[in-house]
């Protein structure tokens, strides 16, 4: 019995042959694993290490200066733009912050609350505020107090005095800088007596609404010597500084064509703002509004929608157009084009407005031996993105950077040829902050997240691009140091806008006299 | 030594499903092994519909991704080898089906669940990662790693 149980724990030749029967599929697995490793370490290493670009240098976060000085603000105009400036400096209404917490509360991806807490503290108060509808000026009273970030029931502290009119407020002795966040008919004007008054500036784009107050607003920068920043939060946007250094590595080859585009499709995204209920002549002081333009009787309209007419905006070349135009020149250092030509048309929103609805620019460089085509609808969504046309391969840039190499690239030629690269697929993806997912609200918020504008990411964490536009003008003016958006990029932004909305509004082809600084 | 009331191609089908579903664990562990930047933290943060909550919950904890990630790169592993040799068989099989249940919590094939990342084909509630845990229930139920498999040297004294 013992003797017969010992044979059966015997192991044979057979159970041998069974046990091991499958071994041999594990060799094949790790054939196969070795020649995918080996694939795509050729395929790394022919492209990050042939073209000497080195991905994994984060950009890295930098906090404001502990012994910086406490700067005090005025901000001019809170309206939407002037409200999101103001949360990106640290301080929202009351109210507002309850219905962030609310929203915290019923969707865990709601994270405007949390972001908000954790925002950094730019070391600033805010002394003056101006805005000449009351409810707006009283909403800005109200955040710049909310220095604790708090709900209605918190502790408030005033610190702000409110203006009726922006020249009072830039003589006030407690105010070191301004926030200019009005319609663009008044930016020109008031960044020159700001200026003038010593005050640093902070001014949204489009820079000017003409051209001649470009060329005086540069004139007073210069010769005050205060710190300008403009609005193009996209200076920000950590995939951008990334594309440069594609760029500088010469990636894509010669570059021939850029073609940038906007893509909206909803009502507010066209600029139909809501009508604040409580409006009228009363409560706004339509007067100064229209001082530095065209007289026109009291309109609704006209206040809250301005951007649809040319004697308040700049339409889609001087709101949108600036933003793609930005993120390319400080890609590419394009600065003034040789030429503009520009059409469109009011074909969606006949709603009495002046500025078209569909805008298409074409910009000439002959010196770069390149084009710059902007295309815009405000009636469809339809994504096309930045994209940069090389010899050798096409950049998609956004928040996410694609490269994807060209069938007929003479530099790629052999990886195209030996399977290493492929046309169809990105050989370079650059994806900074790719484990975030979140929920972000309005359709126009979307829009602009997708294209950088509303965050980038840096070691990982979600940051508002605005919120560190503001931050590098308030250190800049701290270290005496120029901003990255400084006068000098503002007014080439400018001119490139003015000259797409002159060869549009005048119907003609509109050249830059380089040497003269005119167009013509 | 009564092997099974298989018949041989029974058997042989069997042992082929086994083999082909391990391999496909194991690469899918290899993969992340070999990708030093993986982590399950958007995986879980992408979850949907009931238990999303627990999931994100998880992602929060950056301790508690760190030993998701582990579990999930060498369980996926040794699951993979589990089943390629048929060693430890009945172990490999029952913790796939919990490993793989799990993303099926987190990723429900709901109709209306809109993932940010690209996940397993589906046919509306069905999915990919549903079939694999009822296959691996089939591989359950008709064991062969004691046939065919490390397991038949392994076991040798008890049978």
């Amino acid at each position: 019995m013992a003797e017969e149980k010992k044979q059966s724990n015997k192991i044979n030749r057979r159970d041998a042959l069974k046990g091991f029967a499958t071994l041999p599929v594990l060799g094949a697995f790790g054939y196969g694993m070795y020649k995918k490793w080996n694939a795509e370490r050729l395929k790394k290493h022919s492209i990050t290490n042939e073209l000497g670009l080195d991905f994994s240098a984060e950009s890295t976060f930098q906090p404001i200066a502990a012994d910086g000085k406490t700067l005090r603000l005025g901000i001019i105009g809170y309206g939407i733009r002037g409200r999101q400036l103001m949360q990106a400096a640290g301080f929202a209404k009351p109210e507002l912050i309850d219905e962030w917490k609310k929203g915290a509360q019923q969707n865990s991806n709601d994270r405007r609350y949390q972001d908000f807490l954790e925002q950094e503290h730019l070391n600033i108060t805010i002394n003056g505020v101006c805005d000449l509808f009351d409810v707006f000026a009283d909403d800005a009273m109200r955040a710049a107090a909310n220095v604790n970030r708090e709900g209605t029931n918190g502790k408030m502290n005033p610190t702000a005095k409110r203006y009726r009119r922006y020249t009072d407020l830039l003589q006030a002795d407690d105010i070191d800088a301004v926030i200019i966040a009005t319609p663009d008919h008044w930016h020109a004007q008031m960044a020159i007596d700001a200026a003038h008054a010593g005050k640093h500036i902070y001014v949204e784009k489009g820079l000017t609404r003409t051209v001649d107050e470009a060329f005086a607003l540069r004139k007073a920068i210069k010769e005050t010597g205060v710190i300008m920043q403009l609005g193009h939060q996209g200076r920000q946007t950590d995939s951008y500084n990334k594309a440069r250094e594609i760029i500088e590595k010469n990636v894509l080859g010669k570059i021939s064509l850029i073609e940038v585009c906007t893509n909206r499709n909803d009502p507010n995204g066209a600029w139909v703002y809501d009508i604040h209920p409580e409006g009228n002549p009363s409560t706004i002081d339509w007067a100064q509004f229209i001082e530095p333009t065209n007289p026109h009787p009291f309109s609704l309209e006209r206040f809250f929608r301005w951007r649809c007419w040319w004697d308040y905006g700049t339409g889609l070349g001087g709101d949108l157009l600036t933003h793609e135009y930005d993120a390319i020149n400080q890609v590419l250092k394009l600065g003034i084009p040789h030429s503009a030509v520009a059409s469109g048309g009011v074909y969606f929103y006949k709603d009495g407005r002046e500025v078209p609805d569909v805008f298409q620019a074409v910009f000439e460089y002959p010196e770069r031996d390149l084009t710059f085509m902007y295309s815009a609808s405000l009636s469809s969504e339809y994504f096309r993105g930045k994209v940069m046309m090389g010899h050798d391969a096409a950049m998609e840039m956004e928040n996410v950077l694609t490269v994807y190499p060209d069938r007929r690239s003479t530099r790629y030629k052999e990886q195209l040829e030996a399977g290493i690269l492929d046309p169809e697929k990105p050989m370079i993806s650059y994806i900074p902050g790719q484990s975030q997912v979140d929920a972000v609200t309005s359709a126009t918020e979307q829009y602009f997240a997708k294209r950088g504008l509303l965050y980038t990411y840096i070691q990982g964490k979600r940051f508002d691009t605005t919120h560190l536009h503001i931050k590098e003008w308030l250190e800049c003016i701290r270290q005496g140091k120029q901003p990255s958006c400084d006068i000098d990029q503002g007014f080439q932004e400018a001119i490139t806008a003015h000259m797409a909305t002159i060869a549009y509004r005048e119907n003609r082809k509109v050249f830059w006299d380089a040497e003269n600084e005119k167009i013509v | 030594m009564k092997e099974n009331n298989l018949s041989n191609r029974q058997l042989l089908v069997l042992v082929i499903a086994r083999v082909l579903m391990g391999w496909y664990c194991l690469y899918e562990g290899m993969v992340k092994v070999m990708n030093p930047n993986w982590s399950s933290f958007a995986y879980l943060n992408d979850s949907q519909g009931w238990f999303a909550g627990i999931f994100k919950a998880m992602a929060s904890n950056p301790g508690l991704v760190s030993v998701v990630d582990f579990l999930n790169e060498w369980g996926l592993v040794a699951i993979g080898l589990g089943l390629i040799l048929g060693l430890l068989t009945r172990v490999a099989t029952i913790s796939g089906v919990v490993l793989i249940s799990l993303y099926c919590l987190s990723h429900p094939s709901l109709i209306e669940a809109n993932y940010m990342l690209p996940s397993s084909e589906t046919a509306m509630w069905v999915g990919k990662n549903l079939i694999f845990v009822f296959l691996l229930l089939i591989l359950l139920l008709f064991p062969t790693g004691h046939i065919i498999g490390l397991d038949r040297l392994l076991f040798k004294k008890k049978n």
